[in-house]
């Protein structure tokens, strides 16, 4: 099945011969999984290592018109401290609406160039969006350019050191959040240690015409499989990470989405962000609803949007991500509740299918983080 | 002799009891099954009622009854092993039996050849 409209990345070829399961996704026809399935993806990502196809989400780069820090200028719309960026290192941040409403979640990281020059990466499903909102709103002090002749590849999991170091030994020196550029078999690439998935691991950006032959190199090796989005998507989950346009909304603050570490401490005293009334503010009373991490009973997923009910039945929230985590080994969900039934070990009925089924707030992530952070 | 349904459910009967899951054809396009919600025995169910959930990491799918009848009987192990449905489909991956309303139902069923095709004709 071909649906002509959809956008390949520079990989489709590779998916298709490799059995991948095509699927519409934000407008491109990506692998849902491949023959391993998606619980075996899932544990060769944990276990070993695995190859995402990520070419479909937005990189640009971001400069300043006027030469100074482009930071600067994004700083009013993103509550982290970039600004301070070093090259080389990189922040989680998120893109903010009027209202301190999420309208994207996204990596931010400074590159060597001597203008400062700000590399992002956001959700292919919000990249037109986000673009639209740079432009319109800081349009006079920045130029974004899309790097539409780059593909981004994730190798994630604990055999990713070993293997993307096979190829260029220095890959092994960086830090969680810490970016560099790289000569991978003759290729210039950009080279993150970031993910998704929980796991230590890559984001590589590299030219779409050699991005095949590259990804064929790491797939030789033993060690990499392809992951697909379903297994990409239970890998997150149990890592705790919120999905864009599910766990948060244009209207949900990151007080609300459980997301504070992205907001910078000195941000935060300064308030010199939109939406900073209504982000300080919950900051200093609490979010009346808050995302939180849950664990049902029993073997039954609870799905997004499942009803949350308190003990008396009354429905009280939703789930905004769940499922099975294999690591994990059993169902798991984060959804919004209110702030006074937020505290880990609170009871909470989940509507499954109308009928009520015991869960527990419990806290993220629901498998151990394995970053490699910088040892002090 | 089997018999299937379009939505994928074989059903073996002796006398008017009928065993009833899913085909190899639908495991394999849910994936790795992680939970199975079956009936309640003694419960009646028309033809075309939602009847069971079977959940794979993806999604959760509905399982409906292929004939009117009565549940006797619900596959226990599948609560402590859902994965029995992708690896042994056809037999210790069963869902649930029914006493069977009217036998002669049966006979409005497909047939393994004819079954066959319906599913060639998917692909």
């Amino acid at each position: 099945m071909s649906d002509d409209s959809l956008l390949k990345t520079p990989f489709y070829d590779m998916h298709v011969a490799a059995g991948g399961k095509m699927v519409p996704f934000a407008g491109y026809s990506m692998p849902v999984q491949y023959p391993l399935g998606i619980m075996k993806e899932h544990t060769q990502t944990r276990e070993k290592a695995g190859l995402f196809d990520v070419s479909h989400m937005g990189q640009a780069y971001i400069r300043s018109k006027s030469g100074d820090d482009p930071a600067l200028a994004i700083e009013m719309l993103m509550p982290s401290a970039l600004a301070v960026l070093k090259p080389g290192k990189m922040r989680y941040s998120v893109l903010l609406n009027d209202e301190g409403g999420i309208e994207d979640d996204l990596m931010v990281t400074r590159t060597f160039e001597p203008e400062g020059t700000l590399y992002v990466v956001v959700n292919a499903a919000c990249k037109d969006k986000d673009y639209d909102i740079l432009e319109e709103k800081l349009g006079d002090k920045i130029t974004l350019e899309p790097l539409d002749d780059r593909a981004l590849l994730a190798l994630q999991g604990p055999k990713a050191e070993e293997v993307l170091a096979s190829l260029a030994p220095e890959v092994a020196e960086l830090n969680f959040m810490e970016a560099t550029m790289v000569t991978l078999e003759g290729v210039v690439c950009w080279v993150s240690r970031s993910g998704y998935t929980g796991e230590d691991g890559y984001e590589i950006s590299v030219p779409a015409d050699e991005a095949p032959a590259f990804a064929a190199r790491l797939l030789a090796n033993d060690n990499v499989e392809w992951i697909g989005l379903g297994a990409r998507d239970s890998l997150r989950l149990e890592a705790g990470l919120c999905l864009s346009g599910h766990d948060f909304d244009g209207t949900t603050s990151p007080v609300e989405a459980s997301i504070i570490f992205a907001l910078g401490k000195k941000r935060r005293e300064n308030g010199d962000f939109v939406g900073a009334d209504r982000i300080l503010k919950e900051l200093a009373e609490g979010a009346e609803k808050v995302r939180v991490g849950i664990v049902p009973e029993g073997r039954a997923p609870a799905r997004e949007g499942t009803d949350i009910a308190d003990a008396e039945g009354t429905i009280v929230g939703k789930v905004t991500s769940g499922g099975f985590g294999p690591t994990f080994g059993g169902p798991v969900a984060m959804g919004f509740v209110p702030k006074a039934m937020a505290a880990e070990g609170t009871k909470i009925q989940l509507m499954i299918r109308g009928k009520a089924h015991g869960a527990t707030i419990a806290p993220t992530p629901f498998v151990p983080q394995r970053y490699k952070r910088k040892q002090s | 002799m089997t018999k299937y349904t379009e939505d994928h459910e074989w059903v073996e009967a002796d006398g008017d009891i009928a065993t009833i899951g899913i085909t190899d054809y639908a495991q394999k396009a849910l994936g790795d099954v992680v939970f199975v919600e079956l009936p309640e025995v003694n419960a009646s169910y028309s033809a075309g009622d939602e009847v069971a959930v079977v959940e794979s990491v993806k999604a959760a799918s509905e399982v409906y009854a292929p004939l009117d009848g009565v549940i006797t009987e619900v596959n226990g192990d599948l609560e402590g092993d859902p994965s029995l449905v992708n690896t042994a489909p056809t037999s210790n991956g069963w869902f649930f039996k029914m006493k069977l309303a009217n036998t002669g139902d049966l006979d409005g069923l497909m047939d393994e050849e004819a079954y066959n095709d319906f599913v060639a004709g998917l692909e």
